[in-house]
Parts: C-alpha cells; structure tokens; sequence
C-alpha cells in the first residue's frame, strides 16, 4: 500500500510538472506583454518594468525561475487587475468557490443517493419512472440555463433569495443547486443501477432469509455495498464542478476562481490563466489520490489485500 | 381411485417412440446481434422518440443550409430588433407579435411600424434577426461541432485503445501512464488552454473537444480489447498467421462496435454541452456568427425583459441533450440487455 | 408415527412473464417430520428451489401462489403477512445457499453478519450475540475463530464460507433448516466435509432439513426421505431405500441410470429436455422422454400410486392393467437388491 502510495505520488507531481511546462510555454508564444493594457510607456520605463518582472531574462532562466517560485507559492504577477500577485488574487477567491463546490457536491451526493435509492426499491414503479426521467433531465439541461433561469423565476420573481452577489448562507443556495443537480442525477443513476444490482444479489437473499426487515436489508446491506463506488465519481464531479463555476460565479456575481479565471482569459491575463490552471490541475489530482485513499479505506477487500490496480 | 379416469383398452398400448424429442427445437426465430439489439431498441419508447426528435432535428438544421442564407443571417437589421414572436392565425399573446411590457400586452409590431405581413415566428434578437432562422442555423453549427469533435475522439480513442490493449507489454504500459497524466488534467483547462493558444472559432473549439475528450474511448476500448484479445476466435486468427491490422478489422471492431456506439452517443451530447458552455462564456464562438451557445449568451443579455430570446434556444438545446441522453441509455441497453432492469 | 412439522398440499405456483405465465409448480404436496431430512432431487428447472423459496416466503415479485397450502405448526404460511414471515425466516426456518462465494456481504465483518439473526429474533444485545455467534463460529468448524470472527468474507475460502453460512443459518437454532443445492458449487472434497459438518449439526441441534440437489449420489448418505421432482411436479416419493432400490417412476430410472456406478462403463444420458411450462402437457410430463411411454401419458394425468405406506409413484406403469416392462438393466440390479433387502428384514 505504501509503495502504490509512493508510485501515485510521483505520478502526481509528475502530472503536475507537466502541466506547469507546457502551459509556461504555451503562455510564452502568446503575443502580449504585461503593460498592453496600460497607457503609453516610454521604453525607459518598460525596460524598469520588465527587470521588475525578471521579463529581459533568457526564456529558460524564466522558466527556472517560474518554477522556484510555484515551489515558494509565488504564481508571477497579473498582467490585469492592478499587477496583483497570482496567488493574492487565487488566495482572496478559493473560498467562495471551495465553499460553493463542496455544498454543490453534498447537496448532489446526498440527495442523489436518496433518489437513486428510492428509485432502486421501488422499481418499476411510477416511483422509478419519475425519478429515471427527472435524472436525464437533470443530466441533459446546461447548468448555467438552470442557473439563470433559477436567478430570474425563484430569485427576481419570487425574491425568496438573493438575486446575486455573495454574502451570507442564502447568497449561496441558488448557485449551489444550479451546481448539484448535475452530480445529483448523475448519482441517482448510478446508485440506482448499483442498488439493483446490490438487491438482485444472493447475500440481500440471505440477509432476507435472515427475517431482516426491508429497512433493515436496505439499510445494513444495500446501501453500504452500493455507496462504495460512489468514490470513484467524485473525481468527475470535482471536474464538473470547476467547470460549472466558471459560468454560475459569473452568472451569480459570486467572487470566485471561476469567475476570475473566465476575466483573465477574455483578457489575455497570462499569468493568472497559468496559476489557476496550476490550481485546478492541482486540485483534481489531489482529489483523485484522495479517493483512491479513501475507496482502500472503506472498502474492506481493497483495504487487506492492499494490491495495486 | 382409478375409476376417476377413463381407461379405453388401448390405453396401455406403447407409444412409437420417436428418433429424437423433438422438444429441444426453439420456436424464437434467431436473430443476428444487431437485429437483436435493433428489436430492442425499438422497444424502448423513449429511445426511439429520441431517435426521430435527433433526425428531425438535424434534417432541419441541415436543410436549413440551402433556404438560410449565411450572410442576412450576420447583418444586423436594427429596425426589426427584439420583435416577439409572430404566428399568423395564432391569437395567443406571446405569439401574436404581442409583448408584456410593465404589465400591459403592447403590439410590439405595431409600435416599430414593421410592414404588414411581416412576421417572425419566433421573433427577432437585438439586432433583428429571425430568431427561428438564428436556431435552425445554430442547431447546425452546435451539431457540426459536436459530430465533428465525436468524430476525433472516436478515431483516436479507437485507434489507441486497441494499440495500447493489442501490442500490450511494455507500450500498454508507457501509453496507459500517459492516459493517466492527461486525464488527471481537468478537461476543462486543455479546452481553455487550446482555445487561448488558438484563435476562438469552430476549429478551435472542435479541436479542443476532441482532445480533452478521447481518454474515456481509448480506456474502455483498451480494456474491451484486452478481453477480446485472449478469446478463442481471436486467437485463432492470430495463430492463422494473420495480419494484425486484418484482426483488428474484421474481429476487432465488429466486437468493439456496441461500446463504440454508446460511447460516441454520450460524447456527442458532452461535445454539445461544451460547445454551449464556451459560447456562453464568451471563449467560444460569438456573435454575430451562430450556435446555441452564442444564442444562450445573446439571449441571456435580455432574459428580464426579453425572455422569449433565451427560452427558444435553450429548450432546443435542451431537447437535443435529453435525446442524445436518451437515445445512449437506450442503446446502452439493447447491445447490453444484462443492464437492462 | 413421526410429528409432522410441514405440510404442503395442492400447491400451484406460476410466474407472470412477457410470454405468459409459467407454471413452475403443480399440485405439489409433501410433508416434513420431525428430526428427519427430505431431499428434492431433480434437474435444474424442476421447480425445487420455486417450492422452497415459498416455504420462506421469498418468492420473487412476478411469481403467484394460484393455491394449496403450506401448514407449519397448524397454520397456513401463505396467508401469513410479511411482518409474520419476517419473524419465521432466520429463526424458525433458515436457509443454506448454493454459492458461498457470492450469498456474504463483502462489506460487513461475519461475525456481525451471523449476529444480526440474534439481535433481530433474539432481541439481545450486540456484545452477547457477538458471543453467541463466536460459540457457533466454533461449532461448524472454523478455527482460530476468537480472532477470525472479525474477518471479512474475502478473507475465507469456499469451503469455510459456506461453513459461516451454515452459521448463520443455525445460529437461531431453526426447526426448518432448508438447503439449496449447497455443496454444488464446492470443490468434491469439500463438499464431504459441508455434508458431513450438515449431519453433525442435524443431531446437535436437533432440526429437520431439507435438503435441495441434482445430485443423487449426496442423496444417499443425507436423506431419509426422498421426493423426486420434474417439471413442476412431485413424480415419486419414498424412504431413501425405496427411491434408490425400487424405484417405479421411468424418470427416477433414468436418473437413477446417469449415475456413474463402480461397475459402470458407459454413461446414461435422459433425452431430451424437459417440456416447456409456459403450457406443460395434458399427461405425463415425462412421457415425451420416457422410452415406456403409453397412449395414457399423453392423455392424462397420472395419479399417486401406492408402492408402500411410504412409497407412491405417479405413473401408469402401476396400473394393474397396465403391460410388464422390463426397466433398463441398472434398475433391474437395484430392484433384485431391493428384493434381498427385504426378504433380510422379513427374516
């Protein structure tokens, strides 16, 4: 277990050393230089600046340097947005949009988990059919057209929420079930699936044959066995989640990385695009090793036999 | 007990006794795999419908190419702008060229002194063009995209998987490590990578799908072949001293073709979704040129007062997602019928 | 006479499927005593496993009981409801099943999966029926059980799961033990010591068993009694003896004659297949495989006919009117044993 852990480690920083060098390079060949944006500078001043930012350094010293400095967290500074540094600008948003991805994929989990299992119990029953049909719906409708037409029946309409901006509990609801109900159907189907399964098998037999009650077989039983591969998903729904933040932040007004990153690429802002794509790309692959640990630790074949793959 | 029943004399008599029971013949006729799998699919209702809505759709949106001239589709005609929708012979407000302003029903057609017998059936965007023509032609663009970028993923996540689960060993090994790398990046940050690097427009966007999406193919069509690799016909055909490239054809890709199939109908709605997503942000294709993302985003501007703008697109692309969805669950269970419940 | 525990009578069974409705059982009805061990023997599709599926009452959800009855200790288990069988299943009949490999919770610790029957029936505490369960661990012979009680199933071989299943099914201490085919998917010399372990357990804890296979050579060192099954229908019913060495019905013969003996240099195969349930024939099921068939078996129905006060067999060859046939040469052997037997007894 622990040489696998090593092994994934690698693999890990690996991934993560790749994704600094080609981006690095990939930023490079793009036209622009930090002071575009700004008014007319005369050549004295661009070339104080460019030694400020280390730019009149061959391309590979900057290179070795851009790395040091990810080892220090020092992401360069932003070409927009005042010439703040990277990482303030990151610093200053994850906690909107780690907040608001982790109530997304609670809500999803739990409610998909319910619905999933309701349907598998109750199956081909009206009970099932709607919640198969409520799932592709959820599955198939575009978070952000959820989001806005959330923002302007429930929100402007109604006024039971905040119609934007970011405040208190409430400013979140909305963005949050615009973000879950992706990762709540696609839980639902795929508890629904595994739960039948699970109940089609011959230890729910034998659990039956134990005088259990239905509960009792769902709830000892079904559940746990169905809930395990569930791990696996949270990876895919961390990408959803980054990439359903970058419309609902904007569309909620909500100060976020999402939000942030969609203004630093309309706006060519290189070294912000850099070190949020550092951030996500770091983020998922935590988040994949993290599950992988996880899935060891509840799932008690994996946990003793302790194999790879 | 025995007078309970009627004995005649013969009744003892032996029976002649027959070569061979014949009751191990099956009254089903037999069916090939893809007949099978067609009966099935066509069973399934909701599939089925999909299947019609996502023809229908796209016959409409590609016919629309010789009736919907690209260039009046891009020059802006301001004095028709934002006109509602417009059916002749429907009295209904909301169709009638009529609008809900502050309260009150205004015949906006009226008001703007469009020409008698000018209509659009869904109305017009900002800046006056039919919003019906806008979404067929949109429908087009999302759908070339889509098909397009599927297309890609499907050919190179094909073509990998049954390298990487055919030669196995050591290349499996390099070309399973780089899967890996590539699929722990978010999609997602490749697309804007792509999209940064080259220039926003329906190459870009095609070609950034693509490749953030093809290591799901590659992955279950290297395990699938693995599989295949070791059974019996398979085996035969290798120790016949055949060509792998003809293995691959004719034993392979037969074999291969269910998962192919459901998996390119899961893409095909991913590619759209993706396409809408960058469109609606603004990194994608943008207006004037069309496609439902573009379409969402204009109509998004005006969705308080307008809100005609963004629900017309918006159920279209949400139509066309249920039915890809659909229609894939549908397939998934007819090549698959042991996942069928 | 031995105390009847189980009565089943006239019991009809069919499932609903898309083609129609499958008539699994028909008109079954036998009786379990006391202490004793009945063994339904037939092929695969003989609606053994339907029939003790209805005894607990698990029948799957497109399956109907069109009638009979099932009376344990007086009272008809068909009409009981789901909170009544509940309280009958795990405590008063329990049941072994075929794959040990799959019939575990792969999550759950097996001391706790052979707890949960006590603390459900038992209403006892956790701590106790951990304790409980250990004594039974111990029972069917798992060692080092002080430790191996908090293992996972995975952590078992084939042979010690089906020993935990065992378990599981005693620890109530049933009056009904039913086992469905549970040594069919073990290893042969496993299977011996799983029979063996069954036979101990039997007198210790003084259940009765029924016993479920295919497999009429487990028969013989098991049962007491023996039912034959085929297509939904109890064709012959006797002591072990008297199914295995006089037995009347052509398709225990044939059963019978596909046994590998010492002796044997062929294998006897039935021909054919068993007739299609979704419209079972008028008469004799069997008649369209058995090589003695009548006109009468394909024109009715045969009834039980008396062989012994334990012994009935359904077929028309018992008729008084009907020809003398001479069974094929095994049977033959086993009848003129029987025939020794008897007159041994007698003596």
């Amino acid at each position: 277990m622990r040489k696998y852990l090593l092994k994934r480690v690698f693999y890990m920083i690996l991934t993560l050393f790749l994704v600094a060098t080609i981006t690095f390079f990939l930023m490079k060949l793009m036209p622009g230089t930090p002071y575009s944006n700004q008014e007319k500078m005369t050549p004295h001043q661009i070339q104080i600046m460019n030694e400020q930012y280390g730019l009149n350094k061959p391309i590979w010293m900057q290179y070795l340097l851009y790395l040091l400095g990810m080892l220090h967290g020092d992401l360069g500074t932003s070409f927009q947005f005042s010439n703040q540094p990277v990482s303030y600008l990151i610093s200053s948003r994850i906690g909107a949009s780690a907040q608001l991805g982790i109530q997304a994929m609670i809500f999803g989990i739990f409610f998909g988990v319910i619905v999933g299992s309701i349907a598998a119990i109750n199956r081909n029953t009206w009970i099932d059919t709607t919640s198969t049909v409520l799932s592709i719906i959820g599955k198939s409708v575009p978070n952000f057209v959820l989001a806005v037409l959330l923002q302007y029946y429930i929100a402007l309409k109604l006024g039971w929420f905040p119609i934007a901006d970011w405040g208190g509990f409430s400013y979140t609801i909305l963005p949050t079930i615009a973000l879950g109900v992706g990762p709540l159907a696609e839980t639902a189907r795929f508890i629904r699936t595994g739960m039948v399964d699970v109940l089609n098998s011959d230890y729910i037999e034998l659990a039956k044959s134990k005088g259990l009650s239905r509960f009792g077989i769902v709830y000892h039983h079904a559940l746990r066995n169905s809930l395990i591969p569930l791990v696996t998903l949270i990876g895919p729904y961390t990408v959803a989640l980054m990439t359903g933040s970058m419309v609902i932040e904007n569309i909620f007004s909500i100060p976020g990385i999402g939000e942030q990153f969609v203004k630093s690429i309309l706006t060519n802002d290189y070294p912000t695009i850099m070190g949020v794509t550092m951030l996500f790309s770091a983020g998922l692959v935590a988040v994949i090793l993290l599950t992988d640990i996880i899935y060891g630790i509840i799932d008690p074949r994996i946990r003793l036999s302790g194999n790879e793959d | 007990m025995e007078e309970k029943f009627k004995l005649s004399p013969d009744s003892f008599e032996a029976l002649p006794q027959a070569e061979e029971p014949d009751n191990e013949k099956i009254a089903a006729p037999s069916l090939t795999f893809v007949q099978d799998a067609w009966r099935r699919l066509k069973m399934n209702k909701g599939a089925l419908i999909s299947f019609w809505i996502i023809l229908l759709l796209m016959i409409l949106s590609f016919g629309s190419s010789f009736f919907i001239n690209h260039k009046t589709l891009v020059k802006s005609a301001p004095q028709y702008a934002n006109l509602p929708a417009k059916i002749p012979g429907v009295p209904i407000n909301g169709f009638n060229g009529k609008l809900k302003v502050s309260g009150q029903w205004v015949d906006e057609y009226k008001q703007n002194n469009v020409p008698k017998g000018k209509y659009f059936v869904l109305g017009t965007d900002y800046l006056g063009h039919s919003l019906a023509q806008r979404i067929v032609y949109g429908t087009k663009i999302s759908l070339i995209v889509a098909l397009v970028a599927t297309f890609f993923d499907l050919t190179l996540g094909v073509a990998y998987g049954i390298i990487s689960g055919w030669k196995g060993g050591r290349t499996d090994n390099v070309m399973q490590r780089i899967i890996e790398i590539i699929s722990s990046v978010p999609s997602l940050v490749i697309v804007v990578l792509m999209l940064v690097v080259l220039k926003p427009g329906m190459t870009s966007i095609i070609a950034a799908i693509a490749i953030s999406s093809w290591t799901t193919m590659a992955r279950m069509i290297r395990a699938e072949t693995l599989q295949l690799k070791s059974q019996e016909y398979v085996l035969a055909a290798r120790s016949l001293g055949e060509s792998p490239v003809k293995i691959a054809w004719k034993h392979l890709v037969p074999n291969l073709s269910s998962i192919i199939i459901i998996q390119t109908m899961y893409t095909i709605p991913t590619a759209i979704f993706f396409e809408a997503f960058l469109s609606f942000i603004g990194i994608g294709i943008s207006s004037p040129e069309t496609s439902l993302g573009v379409l969402l985003n204009d109509g998004q501007k005006n969705f308080q007062f307008l809100p005609y703008q963004m629900w017309y697109p918006a159920i279209v692309l949400c139509v066309l997602m249920i039915a890809f969805n659909l229609l894939g669950d549908g397939l998934r269970d007819a090549f698959d019928p042991k996942s069928r419940r | 006479m031995a105390e009847r525990i189980l009565d089943v009578k006239n019991l009809e069974i069919n499932f609903h499927t898309y083609a129609g409705d499958v008539k699994a059982i028909r008109d079954v009805s036998f009786h379990l005593n006391k202490g004793e061990t009945l063994a339904i023997v037939g092929e695969s599709g003989s609606g053994k496993s339907v029939t003790t599926k209805s005894l607990m009452g698990l029948l799957a959800n497109n399956a109907e009981v069109m009638g009979g009855s099932i009376m344990y200790h007086g009272k008809d288990i068909l009409k009981n409801s789901e909170k009544q069988m509940q309280n009958i299943r795990g405590k008063e009949i329990a049941m072994i099943f075929q794959d040990p490999m799959t019939s575990l919770d792969p999550t759950m610790k097996i001391g706790q999966q052979i707890a949960e029957p006590l603390i459900k029936h038992k209403k006892i505490e956790k701590k106790k029926a951990w304790a409980q369960a250990l004594d039974i661990l111990k029972l069917v012979g798992i060692t080092n059980a002080e430790e191996r009680i908090k293992d996972y199933p995975h952590q078992f071989s084939g042979g010690q799961r089906q020993r935990i299943v065992i378990a599981i099914a005693l620890v109530c201490y049933p009056e009904i033990l039913i086992a469905d085919e549970p040594t069919t998917a073990l290893d042969v010399t496993i299977q011996a010591q799983i029979l063996q372990l069954m036979k101990e357990l039997q007198s210790k804890i003084e259940t009765s068993i029924i016993f479920i296979t295919h497999d009429l050579g487990v028969v013989a060192g098991m049962a007491d009694r023996v039912a034959v099954m085929y297509a939904g229908q109890i064709v012959e019913y006797g002591t072990v003896d008297e199914i295995f060495y006089n037995p009347q019905h052509p398709y225990t013969w044939g059963l019978l004659n596909s046994m590998p003996t010492l002796t044997s240099t062929t294998l006897e195969a039935i021909p054919g297949t068993p007739p299609d349930l979704l419209d079972p024939p008028k008469g004799d099921a069997f008649a369209a495989r058995n090589p003695y068939a009548m006109k009468i078996d394909v024109e009715q129905k045969p009834p039980f006919f008396k062989v012994s006060d334990t012994h009935y067999a359904a077929t028309w060859l018992l008729h008084p009117d009907a020809p003398k046939v001479t069974p094929p040469k095994e049977i033959v052997r086993r009848h003129q044993l029987f025939a020794k037997m008897t007159a041994h007894e007698s003596v």
